[in-house]
Order: structure tokens, then C-alpha cells, then sequence
């Protein structure tokens, strides 16, 4: 079976990609761009942290995380549970004031008015719940579509849930209106651009991050689990944990990325987080390469700029285009954008009758055997 | 005694509609490994050809039997168009199937909403559908009966059909043992191709008595696709008598979860209770015994 790369041919050529990256974002962007599109672009910065965090699930796991809405939900209500605080102060939240006045305020909002407990929280909260999922389903060898359907159930589970408890979280129409992000006022230009370059510098660790795992043992491993679960298993590896590290791992960008949307967007409903938004999430992915190292995180800000462009404009159009991507991206490119480069003449082009990706092609065959 | 009836039989009809959506997808997966995430949408195209007859027959009374099998025909032939035009040169990648077919679902949803009125459209209850049952004090409505009744018959069709017929024994095969199907002299493209219009046909099926209870609209497929499949992942695959009773015990479930809690709650508690149940049979409740690994 041939080992797809896992690693470009010499390391320092994604470095220096990365640092490109970083400095177009972190140095360009900011004296470029208008306060506007400077949002928009940390809008989709978000979305691409999430997307790599997919692309090391999906890309190099083999697990389609089709709910990484609950991630992303789980920091951004965090993050806007406590924005919300900030701005109300001593008094009670006006949402919660507007549905009855005299209630006291819901338990497991107390601790979000301590600015280290919501850090901590963003940061524990989709690990320990990604743990549990993750323990409980990869140990009984859930996988393949049962472990796709079950995440989304349960993006669809939160999201419900979250639309149905207005006093509690603001329900369908969510929490907005913060003016203070951890003592900053967030109407301040300065402080605007402040948010945008947090984010940005998260995408550029959540990069830097996946790329040594990708270089590293682990890395190896994951691929290896992603192609032939069972001969990990054999060789005294449990891909069970293996699996696991790269779920939790993926769930914590989802939800840094979501605690970082809430002070770039102001708000923050049940509609970013639900299937649609999950799948959303995927479309990036799919559409930049799930297996590569920049794909997920350029694909996530593309299909983010023809979501927030496109999709207010022609809303029509968008979802038809959405539906179309998927399907020819997945029929005729599945490694997405990324395996164009190496379908060119001059290259090692693969035989037309052969699927682009033989590996994971010959190890779902095997699984659809088994 | 009101409040422990009500939600059983409620309940029943519920896992009925969610058998009937359920059966298609078993279908398909138990055989092909493709898991048709327009499956939901393929419901809604059998809801609205249930709008569309009562257009052509006004009389409500005649216009929902013969809407029936053309629900089933028309969702079918969606089917089969979808496998012909796509599936077939996906069968290497399951995974990856269930992306295109989400990609679908979106264009079908979308067609729907521009093709008929965004709210939705009116199906005319037949009016012998209209009364109620008296059960041990509860008024039952017919229609949830008619419900029930309905999977009842598509299910002794379906495995009448599977048992008896030679289509049946072929698909019977090509699910135990592909390769060895396809040595004996059957083609499995053939069979594969008549299971994908079968499995949406009955999903097309499901539409008509689904546009009885609810709404229909272009989002009535969405709310269908997910416990189906939890449906299918918790009766385990190939098999009929696992889906039907996982259906039941979905239904039910739901049913006194959301009377107990809230609607919203009751989901989050059924998607709890199928975790914790594939934690005791991770391949469903009933399984074809292979000598695989997995």
C-alpha cells in the first residue's frame, strides 16, 4: 500500500509556507485591509482554525467530525457568557431581565464572571467532553458513517437545545451586544484590530502545531490508523487512543476558534453551530484538501468568504453552489484543491481509472468488506 | 393512567414513521455500505407528490391511497437517479458518499423551497382519517393508527418480498457475500441498482404519512435523516426485526422524554441513550455474524 505524504519533501518549505502565512496575516493584512474586511478576514480565521483542527480529524484520522459545532459552541458560549457579564456588570443580563425580571441568574453562569475560569473552560471544557465521546465511541470501534451521524446527532441535539432555553442562553436569538473584551472596549478601533490579530496568531499556532504532529510518530501512527486500522492493532498499537488524541485535539481548535468568533462577530446563535454550520465547517475542508497541511485552513476561509459574501447576497445561488462543491469536489478531487498541482503533466500522475487517493480508497474497500 | 398512554401510543406512531424512514437507509447501508444522507429529502420529495395528487384528485378521500405508490415511484426514481448519476462511482468510498449526498440534499431542499411556497404546503387529511380512538380513556387520532397500519404492511411486503421473490434471494445474497454473489451469476449492479430505488421509495412512502402528521415543507427532511440513522445504528444492519424494534424504542422513547422534559431535552436524552446502548452492542442489536475483524 502506498504511504500517501505525510510530510512535504523537505520540512522547511511548509515552514517557510507558515511564515508567509503569518506575515501576510499578522504584518499585511492590518495596514491593508479596511476595519471591515480586517473583521471579515478574522471571521474566516476563526473558521480556518476549526478547519485544521477537521483537517487532522478527517484529513489524516479518517474521522468526518460532522458535529465540531459543539466544539466550536462549547468556547464560543463560554467566551460570550462572560463578554456578556463583563458588560452587564452587577446587574442581570438584559435578555434574561426581558423574560422574567426577578429570576436570579442561571447557576452555571456564576463562575463565567471570572475571566481565568472562562479561559480554563474554553480550553477544558471541549477536551473533557471530547474525551468522554471519544473514549466511549472509539473503544467499541464506532467509526466510518456511525461515528459521522452520532457527532452530527449531536450538533443538531445542542443546537435544539440551546434554541429552547431562552432565559438560560438567549435561545434562537442568541447573546450579543458585548462591549468589553477582558477590560477592552471592543468599539475601539485599536482594540478591533487587537481581536483580529489574536485570532490570526491562534490560526498560525494551530498550523504550527499540526505541522509538527504531522512530522512526528504520532503523526505516522494517525495515518496509519486512518488506512489500516486493524494492522495498527496487530502491531500493538491501540488506535483507540491514537483516535482519541487527534479528536480531542481537533475539538480544542473548534472551540478556541468559536471563543475567538464571539468578539469578532458580537454574536453568537444556535444557527453558527447546528448541522448546517457543522457542514459548513467540512465544506472548507474538502474543498482546500483534508489531508494537507494548508488546504483545510485556506479551503475553510474560502467557502467563509462565499458564506458571508455570496450567502447574504444570493442566498439561493449560495446553497446551490454549496451542494454543488461538495459533490464534484468529492467525486473528481478528493483531496480537494491541494492534489491539483500534482494531476499536471510532468508529475506522477495517477491512472485515470484508479481513484486519485488509493490508500484510503483500498482501506474503506477493506472496511466496507469487513 | 392518561399520562402513561398517551405517550406509548404517540410514541408507537412516531417509531412507525421513523421505521418506514428508517427501512430505506438499512436498506442501503446493510448492502451497499452507502449511507444516502438525501434520504430525508427523498421523504420530502414523497410528501410534496402527495400535494401534487391531491392537486390532480381533489377528493381527499381517494387522493391519499393513490398518492401512495406514486410517492413510492417518484421518490424511487430520484433514487435511482441519484445512484446512476453519482453513487456508482463511489462505492470504493463509503465516507465519502455521505458528503456527496449531503451536497444533494442541500440542492434538493433548495429546489423545494423555490419550487413551492416557503411556508410550506397544505395536505388535505382524508376524512376518514379524522376520528379518534377511544384507548382506555385516551382519544387516540385515527391518523397515528393509519401510521402504524401503513409500516406494518410496507414491512410484510418488504421481507415477503426479500423471502420469497428471486430479486429478494439475490439481494439476500449480495448483502451476506458480495463476491460470492457476483461468482454465482448475479449482478450485483443490477440488484444494487433495484435496492437504491426501493430503499427510496419507501422513504417516498414515509413522506405521504409523514405530510398526514406534520407540515410539509422543504425542511421537513432534515428533522428525519438523524433519527433514522440512529434508528439503523441501533438496530444493527441487514437485518429487519433489529430495525423495526429499535424504531418502536426510538419512538417510544422520545415520546416520554418529551413529555416528561421538553421537546428539545428529549433529543439530547435519546442521542445519550443510543451512545450508551452501542456501548453494550457497538454492531446494533442484531447482527449478520461474520468472521471479520470489526
Amino acid at each position: 500500500m502506498t504511504k500517501p505524504r505525510t510530510t512535504g519533501p523537505k520540512p522547511w518549505i511548509s515552514l517557510s509556507g507558515i511564515g508567509v502565512f503569518a506575515v501576510l496575516l499578522l504584518a499585511v493584512a492590518p495596514l491593508v485591509l479596511t476595519d471591515h474586511w480586517l473583521n471579515n478576514l478574522g471571521k474566516y480565521c476563526c473558521w480556518a482554525i476549526a478547519a485544521v483542527g477537521i483537517g487532522l480529524a478527517w484529513g489524516r484520522g479518517g474521522m468526518l467530525v460532522m458535529g465540531q459545532g459543539v466544539f466550536f459552541a462549547l468556547g464560543a458560549y463560554s467566551m460570550a457568557m462572560h463578554l456578556t457579564l463583563e458588560t452587564a456588570g452587577d446587574r442581570i443580563p438584559g435578555f434574561m431581565v426581558l423574560y422574567d425580571p426577578l429570576a436570579p441568574l442561571p447557576m452555571f453562569w456564576e463562575p463565567f464572571r471570572s475571566a481565568g475560569f472562562t479561559l480554563l473552560a474554553i480550553v477544558l471544557l471541549p477536551v473533557v467532553m471530547a474525551g468522554i465521546l471519544g473514549y466511549a465511541l472509539f473503544k467499541r470501534r464506532v467509526k466510518g458513517a456511525y461515528f459521522a451521524i452520532l457527532t452530527q446527532a449531536l450538533a443538531v441535539a445542542l443546537a435544539t437545545l440551546i434554541s429552547s432555553t431562552i432565559r438560560e442562553t438567549g435561545g434562537d436569538t442568541g447573546l450579543s451586544d458585548f462591549k468589553y473584551f477582558f477590560g477592552f472596549v471592543l468599539n475601539d478601533p485599536a482594540n478591533k484590530v487587537m481581536v483580529f490579530l489574536i485570532a490570526a496568531g491562534l490560526l498560525i499556532v494551530c498550523l504550527l502545531a499540526v505541522w509538527q504532529l504531522y512530522r512526528s510518530r504520532f503523526g505516522e501512527l494517525l495515518v496509519a490508523t486512518r488506512d489500516a486500522e486493524e494492522r495498527v492493532r496487530f502491531l500493538g498499537y491501540d488506535p483507540a487512543n491514537v483516535k482519541l488524541v487527534a479528536f480531542v485535539v481537533s475539538a480544542l481548535m473548534a472551540s478556541i476558534a468559536g471563543a475567538m468568533f464571539v468578539p469578532i462577530v458580537g454574536i453568537i446563535t444556535p444557527a453558527e453551530i447546528g448541522a448546517a454550520a457543522s457542514i459548513l465547517m467540512i465544506a472548507g475542508v474538502a474543498f482546500g484538501g483534508r489531508a494537507s497541511l494548508f488546504g483545510p485552513a485556506l479551503g475553510a476561509m474560502a467557502v467563509g468568504w462565499g458564506q458571508s459574501s455570496l450567502g447574504s447576497t444570493w442566498p439561493e445561488g449560495w446553497t446551490y453552489i454549496l451542494g454543488l462543491l461538495f459533490i464534484v469536489v468529492i467525486l473528481f478531487l478528493p483531496n480537494g484543491l491541494s492534489s491539483l498541482p500534482s494531476r499536471f503533466p510532468g508529475r506522477t500522475r495517477p491512472k485515470p481509472d484508479v481513484p486519485p487517493t488509493p490508500a484510503i480508497a483500498a482501506a474503506e474497500l477493506e472496511e466496507v468488506r469487513a | 393512567m392518561d399520562a402513561l398512554i398517551a405517550p406509548l401510543l404517540n410514541g408507537s406512531a412516531q417509531g412507525a414513521l421513523l421505521l418506514l424512514a428508517a427501512l430505506g437507509l438499512s436498506l442501503t447501508f446493510g448492502q451497499m455500505g452507502v449511507i444516502n444522507m438525501a434520504h430525508g429529502e427523498f421523504l420530502m420529495i414523497g410528501a410534496f407528490a402527495a400535494y401534487l395528487v391531491q392537486q390532480v384528485i381533489t377528493a381527499s378521500n381517494l387522493s391519499i391511497p393513490v398518492a401512495l405508490p406514486v410517492a413510492f415511484v417518484v421518490a424511487g426514481l430520484f433514487g435511482l437517479l441519484l445512484e446512476v448519476t453519482i453513487i456508482q462511482w463511489m462505492y470504493r468510498r463509503p465516507l465519502d458518499t455521505l458528503l456527496v449526498t449531503v451536497g444533494v440534499g442541500l440542492i434538493l431542499q433548495q429546489a423545494a423551497l423555490q419550487i413551492f411556497p416557503s411556508q410550506g404546503v397544505p395536505v388535505e387529511k382524508p376524512g376518514w382519517l379524522d376520528g379518534q380512538l377511544n384507548i382506555l380513556g385516551y382519544e387516540w387520532p385515527l391518523r397515528q393508527l393509519f401510521t402504524i397500519l401503513l409500516a406494518s404492511v410496507c414491512v410484510a411486503a418488504l421481507s415477503a418480498w426479500l423471502k420469497y421473490t428471486s430479486f429478494g434471494r439475490r439481494i439476500r445474497a449480495t448483502v451476506q457475500n458480495r463476491d460470492l454473489a457476483e461468482t454465482s451469476g448475479i449482478s450485483t449492479r443490477t440488484i444494487d441498482r433495484l435496492t437504491f430505488f426501493t430503499g427510496s421509495g419507501l422513504a417516498g412512502v414515509a413522506g405521504v404519512a409523514a405530510s398526514l402528521i406534520g407540515g410539509t415543507n422543504s425542511q421537513m427532511g432534515a428533522q428525519y435523516i438523524i433519527p433514522a440513522f440512529l434508528v439503523v445504528a441501533a438496530g444493527g444492519i441487514g437485518q429487519l426485526k433489529g430495525t423495526i424494534i429499535a424504531a418502536w424504542a426510538v419512538g417510544v422513547a422520545l415520546s416520554y422524554f418529551a413529555y416528561w422534559t421538553t421537546g428539545s431535552l428529549a433529543q439530547v436524552l435519546a442521542f445519550i441513550l443510543v451512545i450508551v446502548f452501542l456501548q453494550l452492542r457497538p454492531q446494533g442489536l442484531f447482527t449478520v455474524r461474520t468472521r471479520s475483524l470489526a
